[in-house]
């Protein structure tokens, strides 16, 4: 089978790059292993919802229509919002199409699924950031009596036994998990690494408004200091829940948390907790603050003081005097550990020669260094909104336009298969 | 009359741009980023040892210190020792401190921020009787140590907090001493 470009995956970012295709009248397929929005389906918990407020999922030609945009999408709801854009548009996508191998063929591509092959000039990598729970190799030193999970294969509490549980990592999926695990009746103790601390509501406002507003998320990645550093930040500790309510390590303590440092190992059964748990806290405090001076600098250059409420700063993290640096896990007390330890893609079926040392393609802003090939719906990767619903349209656009640039050179050039 | 303003450059004697320039040729190559640490260390009688310091291996290749450093150290006289030197668990504490000021004067230099002075005072709390042997659920080591800085710099007190974060973040001995480590003793 031809076609002109090769979309792969039909969550957001393929079906928003489908949309800029279709505009460019671009001949192309999305291929999808599952159904569209199918990690949304398959690999969230129960009680997840995102952590963008409604009005905020904008996709090229699509949007929020209901009356609560504040509110904030459950995954069924997150779900038919992807499956209608898919619809609305009249996608061209080939479900159950599991892409086996992209490899080099004359000077494009070719596609290798379970449902045959692709041959086309350009390829569009739309599969996300989030493919394969990172988990560290302490793991393998876990006493075997005691049950472990990620966030992928976590649903909600009842499926875990009644008793202690260690939850590795305080970033979005961490501290939601806890919070949950926590009110569950089990005792949590949390181990913090860096984090990213937001309030959930500043001044009246969501936060994720104010980043919007001030153009903080419009941030491009050719304008930082330190791309690689800001493609690899922590999630922000963010929960979208009814109330509204912020989630950080204080709410956690509150309801009866205990917050231990990095987990740094496993030795004879006891875990070792680094002794920086104070200082990521404070790096996390500081932060928060240079974000919050930002977003009161932006209000009163722009006269938005009188809409909103006065400036105001949170209570710094409280951590105990002597955290614990051991906890025997040979003792019964723990019989879970969560590793919400991150997540990587997976491009194992990618056989062009575009990965770096550590397994990440090597690329300017989507433009992957192998000709005809980009990549859609990574952190970062044109702006600090790439990896939200709201952001990857604006890389798509982008992306789409390069794409259609290079097909047109081709054809100048008649370099065409 | 013609006026100029000249701003005066923040310089705190750290060389930022052969830092970033070194992080850059490292990810590059990152087999040159290889380095070893090391010292000797003789007896010389009682609690009283002698270390002494002057090569390391780094960037491909051998390299020596300027000179020869030399440091002894003993234990103090209500150790029943002559006290003459620090002790090792004081060396450590002036280890972590010249790690962590080290860092804020690179953090500081690369953030735009003059120092005019930097002063920490370390303390560490120990049980002894872990040493001593007396009692086994006591710990040989540290039960934590309490840095304090007082920094008197171009930048406003969370500016300073940050920059000391940041040095932390960036500590290798602050992580010596925070995470675990794997040690290896010989005897040949």
């Amino acid at each position: 089978m031809r076609t002109t470009t090769v979309v792969i995956g039909a969550g957001q970012a393929g079906l928003a790059m489908s949309w800029w295709l279709a505009r460019r009248s671009i001949d192309h397929v999305v291929l999808e292993r599952g159904e569209v929005a199918n990690s949304w389906k398959t690999e969230r918990w129960d009680s997840l919802t995102l952590l963008t407020p409604n009005w905020q999922s904008r996709l090229p030609g699509y949007g929020y229509e209901g009356g609560d945009p504040d509110g904030f999408r459950t995954m069924p709801e997150t779900i038919g919002f992807i499956q209608g854009y898919a619809e609305m548009m009249s996608a061209p996508v080939r479900t159950h199409t599991r892409v086996g191998s992209v490899r080099c063929h004359g000077d494009g591509y070719e596609v290798v699924t379970n449902r045959g092959n692709w041959l086309c000039e350009t390829v569009v990598l739309a599969t996300g950031a989030c493919n394969t729970p990172v988990v560290p190799a302490v793991a393998d030193a876990v006493p075997s009596a005691i049950a472990t999970l990620t966030p992928m294969g976590y649903r909600n509490p009842d499926q875990i036994e009644e008793g202690g549980v260690l939850v590795v990592g305080a970033s979005a999926s961490g501290v939601q998990i806890a919070e949950e695990i926590q009110r569950s009746g089990r005792p949590v103790t949390l181990a913090v690494g860096e984090h990213v601390r937001v309030p959930r509501v500043y001044r009246g406002k969501d936060i994720k408004w104010w980043m919007d507003a001030s153009g903080v998320l419009d941030q491009r990645y050719d304008e930082v200091d330190d791309v690689v550093r800001a493609r690899n930040v922590p999630s922000l500790q963010l929960a979208g829940y009814a109330d509204r309510r912020t989630i950080d390590l204080n709410s956690l303590t509150g309801i009866g948390a205990k917050l231990v440092g990095r987990l740094a190992g496993i030795k004879d059964g006891k875990a070792q907790f680094s002794g920086s748990l104070r200082n990521v806290c404070a790096l996390a405090d500081l932060k928060m603050n240079r974000l919050l001076d930002t977003i009161d600098d932006w209000s009163r250059e722009h006269g938005r003081d009188d809409e909103v409420a006065p400036p105001h700063r949170f209570e710094t993290t409280a951590v105990e005097e002597s955290p614990p640096l051991l906890l025997d896990l040979t003792r019964g007390r723990i019989k879970t550990i969560i590793w919400a330890t991150g997540f990587r893609p997976d491009f194992s079926w990618l056989d062009v020669p575009v990965l770096d040392r550590k397994g990440s393609i090597r690329h300017d802003g989507g433009v992957v260094e192998a000709p005809g090939l980009y990549l859609l719906g990574m952190p970062f990767l044109r702006r600090r909104k790439s990896s939200l619903i709201d952001g990857v349209g604006d890389d798509a656009r982008d992306l789409s336009a390069h794409l259609a640039s290079y097909l047109r050179e081709r054809t100048v050039t008649g370099v065409t298969a | 009359m013609t006026t100029t303003t000249i701003d005066k450059p923040v310089n705190n004697g750290v060389n930022v741009e052969a830092l970033f320039g070194a992080r850059e040729a490292l990810t590059k190559a990152p087999e040159a980023a290889q380095f070893k640490w090391r010292a000797s260390c003789e007896w010389v009688k009682g609690t009283q040892s002698r270390s002494t310091i002057d090569s390391f291996y780094g960037l491909g290749a051998e390299q020596k210190h300027k000179t020869r450093f030399s440091f002894d150290s003993d234990h103090p006289e209500v150790f029943a020792s002559e006290d003459s030197g620090a002790t090792p668990v004081e060396i450590v504490l002036a280890g972590l401190a010249g790690c962590l000021t080290a860092g804020i004067a690179a953090v500081a230099q690369a953030r735009d921020v003059q120092l005019r002075s930097v002063k920490a005072t370390l303390e560490a709390g120990m049980d002894i009787r872990g040493i001593l042997g007396a009692d086994p659920d006591v710990r040989n080591g540290f039960d934590g140590i309490k840095v304090t800085y007082k920094i008197d710099a171009d930048a406003s007190p969370d500016d300073i907090k940050a920059i000391v974060a940041q040095s932390q973040k960036r500590s290798a001995v602050y992580d010596i001493i925070t995470n675990p480590t794997n040690v290896t003793v010989e005897v040949k």
